[in-house]
């Protein structure tokens, strides 16, 4: 299980500095897929664990692409909400013997309702603290909302590529 | 002591969130410096040389190998260009043959090993540092205008603030009149730019060109920066909204030439003489 979740880490981070920070499609589109790994960490992950990563990784997505304390800032964010996101969806249902969040599991608008809640909360974050300018109030939406369909779209197709290995 | 260390305890969510939160704040406030602390510069040394193996991987060995001999050779001919040397003929008036002509920009090749577009402070990363002599304040231009200038170097890697960036700002000049104004990119499409601060009198049509104006050390004179898309006059105004379209590439930069200004120290230390003002690059 923490082997899973450090090779994650690791993909998620090569991943986005290596390919995701490279793809240069229109003005807005950012797709920040790395949050993946912080969606899925499993449920009962230490709260220290969910914010040093989380830090980390965001960290090392700065690294590579020059905008030191952006992407750390955001991910640390993100990973504060989780947990009253998770709260706040799992609300008088029992999934006390799940381990961790996946499609399969809890249907399709649980987790949609999951991963929008917190990929756009990351992604807001992120770009206010990007442009960091309120006369350009109109692209920071535009950017928000355009890489947002993206991460979310990107994060639905790898769940759909391990859906059939979760059966085994 | 003991409540309030099991308060600590209790609620250690929060605080060690609080904690991040302030130690990348610093980190992101810190960024916004020229000069960085070291720390970052070795860090930027390993991203760096995975940045190069993956773009190494991308370039076939023969293909690879021609183009850097090409870029090289490129470097050293605009380096011997007449322009581009400093008259240091020491006569009021130089008769023609005894001008002494002193190379005042070196240009050294160098590959793109990340670069972006969609950004609104873009960076590119080249694969030559400070072993190669790169310093910060260096121009960075392609073979079609410019690109950049160098921010931060380590010893094998440099990192060059794009021209699509917010802090950018160029000196630059209406090549027909003379008139300057100042080049900013105001983050929507790469391929265009914006120029301020051009008076209202100047005649300026579509297609006309933007160069730079040298006035900041930085950059050689006339390097161009790209021609006119549109200039709007809003009535009474007294500066144009200059729309300039990029006659570089942004999005497929692959070699550039680092310019290194080789009176940049003189010029600098000239200008440390005068009252402060905000500098232009």
């Amino acid at each position: 299980m923490i082997i899973q979740n450090v090779i994650r880490f690791i993909a998620a981070l090569l991943l986005q500095g290596l390919i995701f920070n490279q793809i240069g499609i229109g003005a807005y589109l950012f797709p920040m897929f790395y949050v993946y790994y912080i969606l899925m960490l499993p449920f009962e992950t230490k709260g220290w664990v969910l914010l040093i990563t989380s830090f980390l990784l965001g960290l090392g997505v700065d690294f590579f692409s020059n905008s030191l304390g952006l992407h750390s800032t955001a991910s640390l964010c993100m990973a504060f909400f989780r947990p009253g996101v998770i709260r706040l969806l799992t609300v008088g249902k029992d999934y006390e013997t799940l381990v961790y969040p996946s499609i399969k599991k809890f249907g399709f608008s649980w987790f949609f309702s999951y991963t929008v809640i917190l990929v756009i909360i990351h992604h807001t974050i992120f770009f206010i603290l990007e442009v960091f300018s309120f006369y350009e109030i109109r692209q920071i939406i535009f950017r928000i909302l355009i890489s947002s369909i993206a991460t979310i779209f990107l994060i639905f197709m790898t769940q759909l590529l391990f859906l059939k290995r979760e059966k085994h | 002591m003991q409540n309030l260390f099991a308060f600590i305890w209790k609620n250690s969510f929060y605080f060690l969130f609080v904690l991040l939160l302030v130690l990348s704040v610093v980190l992101m406030a810190r960024n916004n410096y020229y000069h960085r602390t070291v720390m970052i510069n070795t860090t930027n040394e390993i991203t760096g040389g995975i940045l190069l193996v993956t773009s190494n991987f991308s370039d076939y060995m023969k293909l690879k190998r021609t183009n850097r001999e090409l870029a090289e050779e490129n470097a050293k001919l605009i380096s011997q260009t007449k322009e581009l040397f400093l008259d240091a003929s020491t006569k009021a008036i130089p008769s023609p043959d005894s001008n002494v002509l002193i190379p005042q920009y070196e240009f050294i090749a160098a590959k793109v090993i990340s670069n972006s577009v969609n950004r609104r402070n873009n960076y590119i990363k080249l694969d030559k540092g400070r072993f190669q002599g790169i310093m910060p304040n260096m121009a960075v231009i392609s073979p079609a205008g410019i690109v950049g200038h160098i921010v931060e170097v380590s010893n094998h890697f440099s990192s060059v603030m794009s021209v699509l960036n917010r802090n950018s700002r160029i000196s630059a000049k209406h090549k027909t009149s003379n008139h300057v104004g100042s080049l900013l990119w105001d983050g929507i499409d790469y391929r265009f730019g914006k120029l301020v601060d051009l008076p209202s009198h100047v005649k300026i049509f579509q297609g006309d060109t933007i160069v730079t104006s040298g006035y900041s050390h930085l950059y050689p004179e006339g390097v161009i920066i790209g021609t006119v898309q549109e200039a709007i006059l809003e009535s009474g105004a007294s500066f144009y909204n200059v729309t300039v379209s990029f006659s570089t590439d942004f999005n497929r930069l692959s070699y550039v030439y680092v310019v290194n200004n080789l009176f940049y120290n003189e010029l600098d230390s000239l200008q440390q003489l005068q009252p402060q003002n905000e500098p232009l690059r």
